[in-house]
């Protein structure tokens, strides 16, 4: 097995794991910096956001706005140290991406724009029109090639995390287009390898987002935190799960059931707002763990309008005209037209609530590192948590950015510290066994399952007991169906046994990986007994803070279920509180 | 469930066991709304698990899935089956080496965006602190819809020109070489000019103007092109005819 | 693992490749119709060389423009010119955008007022000939 020493390797090439690469060889040019992923950076499902990045810059806009924004968003389960962090990077790493030649939309006197988004006290979201995720994407991408430091390993896919007396020493990797299996040894490593979304049916994530990372940092010893958070979009395409950006609504959009009522205002998001004037953090701007309830609600009532893809919402975005929705949103005018055949200029678009994002993650402190020595994680991989219960819209843009530089930093002070020798024997014997690993599953023969069939079940499994809604009883038929497929996993057969470029086998590391975070998140829903933000259980209503204003973590069992622990939330200056979305501001708003 | 069994035909090469590709059939169930690449998929998932192709965003925005569908250069998520009657063939993006079945090898492109120097070189370097660059709309407008490029290289695949001559930089890459130096914020153009003012730039294509007919994003890199040309020209003229008065 | 093979490379054939997509054949129908373009000005070269001659190889030169064989080809000089020139204006958008305040000049202003600039010239020159 070839050898490539680095000094750091950054596996993920997203949007945190080309900041954190960046922010590497721009701090140390004499660093040899890896930078390692399964896709070619450009494809990387960063490019998918859309609505934009949040991070103060107004001047009647103010830090603390969004410190009470996110966390009242997060439903007091973010770390506030955490989060009064990230607000404070936030606007200069939104600058620093304006420096590098973002696109972002700009007011007619030449300074940068922002909108409105859900949850939202101020207009704080920066936006490159409807294709914010994409800018973001392409402008660190091509900035990156500035850098001679950053030597890129594109399409190669992570099979293990070499960890030596409680050290991250690198990882084992497997090159698409030859089939090898290459040894990337580092004594610092950043995971940035994106959510997990795709352990549901209907995601807007891309088919790349398998929860590699996560798995990776899991199954090496690191806890996954807060992983029954999973959040749902409001408005996706009903047909293919394609997001119509929060921005349809924080330009104006409104949410109608199928007699035309807002129904948002029945659901504590009232009272209801001019159409076309939106007012910030209320009916269609309240936040997406709301917003997602209230259409399970009205579903429950038959108040939903049927479509041969099940029942949907209408997001009518008429009345802003043709010329706003095609200034502001294109891609949206875009996706509704080709995909489903309806123009949002002229009719209302059928939506539903769709998989779309991962609070929980990998555990990490503040500074981005994890419990393992030399073993960093950023972006929506991590879990710092600024996030909490339920993530505000244009946060996890500004995130990359903050935590991916923050991770790089780490880095660098665990190399300047010194990061202890290494027993290189006991570091080649571990990347020795990953491939011996591999090799069992690439040459395994008389197996009984199938990738297509496993993935399947695993799916419908979280789609029935894992949604908006959670129940115990659906939690437990969840948490056994997934311990049972774990099982069955292990004897899947691969049909390619080639080398190059071989998918088949691609796809079964990723199921492994979306199993292995799947039962960790009904594990971890099921041990939460509690409402609180996007994790909403039918036999707990109430949110505990007594007992659950504490993180969970799933710790990693090899062929048994995770073991469930907790640790604190920072809370430094905001106590819990309620969380209010109506348009009352009478009624005891958070300071 | 179907409503339409769809006939592809799908090259396929494996380089340890074809000396050549050949082209399989499948016969696929497929809604009507479905797009090439779901087809695909249920080809994957049901059929054959051993074709490979790339793919990822499903919404014409990553640029995994270009290929060649009934010989036009097309993202595969944007190929809506309602659009083709009778077999389909699918065949990996032209002008590339094909890597194994639909997945082809873009070393190339690669290298050559990195040439370009396709990012931000300012004047001088400015802290952040100074805050943002103003840019009125009318600034960005003007370079904006060049940044609208995936990386899909359907340009690639539908330029002639690339195809007889692999070592022309191409459309997408020049493209991006023009949107910074169309940006207000930019002043690295003459060292970008080295490279798409050269004769592997600009002044391989002949305008055949393929390229803007194919993109997915409506980038028009013909138009980029022709606009890095007639810049190059009057550098030239300047340069020439006017000494002393250079840039 | 075993060594990977070598990806597969695809010849383009020198000869006839715009005969794969009408877009090509286009482009070349543009790229060819140049010849008569250059047609055209031999044939003013030549006017110019009779005229030096002296009146009776004018004059001949002319008899044999005349010819329904001159005619002919002059008319076929004349659509493939027309055919070449128009094919130039409709692309001429794309590389010469005009921007006025934010927005971009439409591309069939920009065409239309190529053949502005057409008509005016033609007029001028039949004036000069004396048509009008």
């Amino acid at each position: 097995m070839e050898i490539i020493k680095t000094d750091v390797a950054v596996l993920g090439a997203g949007g945190a794991g080309l900041r954190a690469a960046i922010a590497l060889a721009e701090t140390r040019p004499s660093l040899k910096i890896a930078l390692v992923s399964k896709v070619y950076p450009m494809r990387s499902h960063t490019c998918a956001a859309e609505g934009g990045a949040a991070g103060v810059i107004k001047s009647d806009d103010s830090l603390d706005h969004h410190f009470h924004d996110t966390v009242g968003g997060g439903d007091w389960l973010s770390d506030q140290d955490a989060v009064d962090y990230f607000i404070r990077e936030a606007p200069k790493e939104l600058l620093q991406l304006e420096h590098w030649g973002c696109p972002w939309s700009r007011e007619a006197n030449g300074s940068v724009a922002v909108r409105p988004f859900g949850g939202m006290k101020k207009q704080r979201t920066w936006f490159a029109a409807d294709k914010s995720g994409f800018h973001i994407l392409h402008t660190l991408f091509q900035t990156s090639l500035k850098f001679p430091s950053i030597q890129r390993f594109d399409e190669y896919y992570v099979t293990d995390l070499i960890v030596e007396d409680d050290h991250c020493r690198g990882f084992t990797a497997i090159e698409m287009r030859s089939g090898q299996m290459k040894f990337i040894r580092a004594d610092a490593v950043i995971i940035a390898g994106g959510g997990a979304g795709r352990m549901f049916p209907f995601t807007t994530n891309g088919a790349i987002k398998t929860g590699d990372g996560m798995a990776l940092a899991y199954r090496a010893g690191v806890a996954l935190k807060d992983m029954e958070f999973v959040q749902y979009h409001p408005t996706g395409l009903p047909n293919t799960g394609t997001l119509l950006t929060e921005a349809c609504r924080g330009e104006g959009g409104i949410l109608v059931n199928k007699n035309g009522r807002r129904f948002l205002q029945d659901y504590g998001m009232g009272p209801e707002t001019p159409v076309g004037q939106p007012v910030l953090k209320t009916m269609e701007l309240g936040p997406r763990d709301r917003v997602s309830q209230a259409f399970w609600h009205e579903q429950k009532k038959g108040n939903m309008v049927p479509t041969r893809w099940g029942d949907c919402m209408m997001l009518d975005l008429r009345h802003l005209g043709e010329k706003k929705i095609n200034e502001r949103l294109p891609l949206v005018r875009d996706m509704a037209t080709s995909y489903l055949g309806v123009d949002p200029v002229t009719d209302p678009v059928p939506v539903r609530p769709v998989v779309h994002y991962m609070m929980g993650g990998i555990d990490t402190d503040i500074k981005a590192a994890t419990s393992l020595k030399g073993l960093y994680a950023a972006g929506e991989c991590a879990c710092v948590s600024i996030n909490g219960a339920n993530r505000l819209g244009s946060n996890s843009l500004t995130e990359l950015l903050v935590f991916g530089r923050r991770a790089a930093l780490s880095a660098l002070e665990h190399l300047d510290r010194g990061a202890g020798a290494a027993n290189e024997a006991a570091v080649t014997a571990g990347a020795n066994a990953a491939q011996a690993r591999l090799r069992e599953l690439f040459n395994r023969t008389g197996g009984t399952e199938t990738i297509a069939g496993v993935r399947k079940e695993m799916m419908a499994t979280m789609e029935e007991h894992a949604g908006i809604y959670r129940s115990g009883e659906g939690l437990q038929k969840a948490c056994a169906t997934l311990s049972a497929l774990r099982k069955r996993y292990a004897r899947i057969e691969l049909h390619d046994k080639t080398n190059v470029y071989n998918t088949d086998l691609l796809q079964a590391l990723e199921l492994g990986a979306m199993l292995d975070c799947a039962e960790a998140v009904t594990v971890s829903a099921l041990e939460r007994r509690e409402s609180r933000g996007a994790h909403q259980r039918l036999d707990f209503i109430a949110r505990d803070d007594q007992k659950y204003l504490r993180h969970s973590l799933a710790r990693y069992r090899g062929d048994h279920p995770p073991e469930i622990g907790y640790s604190d939330v920072v809370i430094t200056r905001s106590p819990p509180g309620v969380r209010d979305y109506s348009g009352d501001k009478s009624a005891g708003e958070q300071k | 469930m179907s409503e339409r069994i769809v006939e592809l035909e799908v090259l396929r090469f494996n380089p340890e066991t074809d000396s050549e590709p050949r082209f399989q059939r499948y016969s696929v169930p497929c809604m009507n709304e479905w797009v090439v690449l779901d087809a695909l998929n249920h080809v994957k998932e049901s059929i054959d698990p051993t074709l490979s192709y790339r793919w990822s965003c499903h919404m014409a925005v990553c640029g995994s899935c270009g290929m060649m569908i009934n010989g036009e250069p097309k993202l595969a998520c944007k190929a809506f089956l309602r659009e083709y009657e009778g077999v389909i063939r699918v065949e990996p993006l032209a002008h590339f080496p094909i890597q194994r079945d639909l997945v082809t090898v873009i070393d190339d492109f690669v290298t050559k965006l990195k040439r370009v120097k396709p990012y931000l070189i300012p004047k001088e370097d400015q802290p952040v602190e100074a805050g943002e660059f103003w840019q009125s709309p009318a600034e960005l407008k003007r370079y904006k819809q060049y940044t609208l490029c995936i990386n899909c290289m359907l340009c690639y695949a539908a330029c002639p020109e690339y195809g007889l001559v692999p070592k022309f930089i191409g459309p997408a890459a020049i493209t991006l070489a023009h949107r910074y130096n169309e940006d207000s914020r930019d002043s690295g153009r003459e060292e970008r000019q080295q490279e798409i003012a050269s004769n592997e730039g600009v002044w391989e294509c002949s305008f055949v103007g393929a390229c803007s007919e194919v993109c997915p994003e409506h980038v028009d890199p013909a138009g980029a092109l022709q606009q890095v040309k007639i810049k190059s020209t009057v550098d030239w003229y300047q340069e020439h005819l006017l000494p002393g008065s250079k840039k | 693992m075993s060594a990977h093979g070598k990806p597969y490379v695809r010849e383009v054939s020198r000869y006839g490749w715009f005969f794969r997509s009408p877009r090509y054949l286009r482009y070349m129908a543009r790229e060819v119709t140049c010849v008569f373009i250059g047609l055209h000005a031999l044939i003013l070269i030549m006017a110019l060389m009779r005229l030096s001659q002296g009146r009776e190889a004018w004059e001949v030169f002319l008899a044999n423009l005349t010819r329904p064989a001159g005619v002919a080809l002059q008319l076929l000089i004349l659509v493939f010119a027309v055919y070449h020139s128009t094919s130039w204006f409709n692309v001429t958008p794309k590389a010469m955008p005009v921007q006025i305040g934010e927005n971009f000049l439409p591309g069939a202003v920009i065409v239309a007022a190529h053949y502005a600039g057409w008509l005016v010239a033609s007029v001028a020159v039949l004036f000069l000939a004396g048509v009008f």
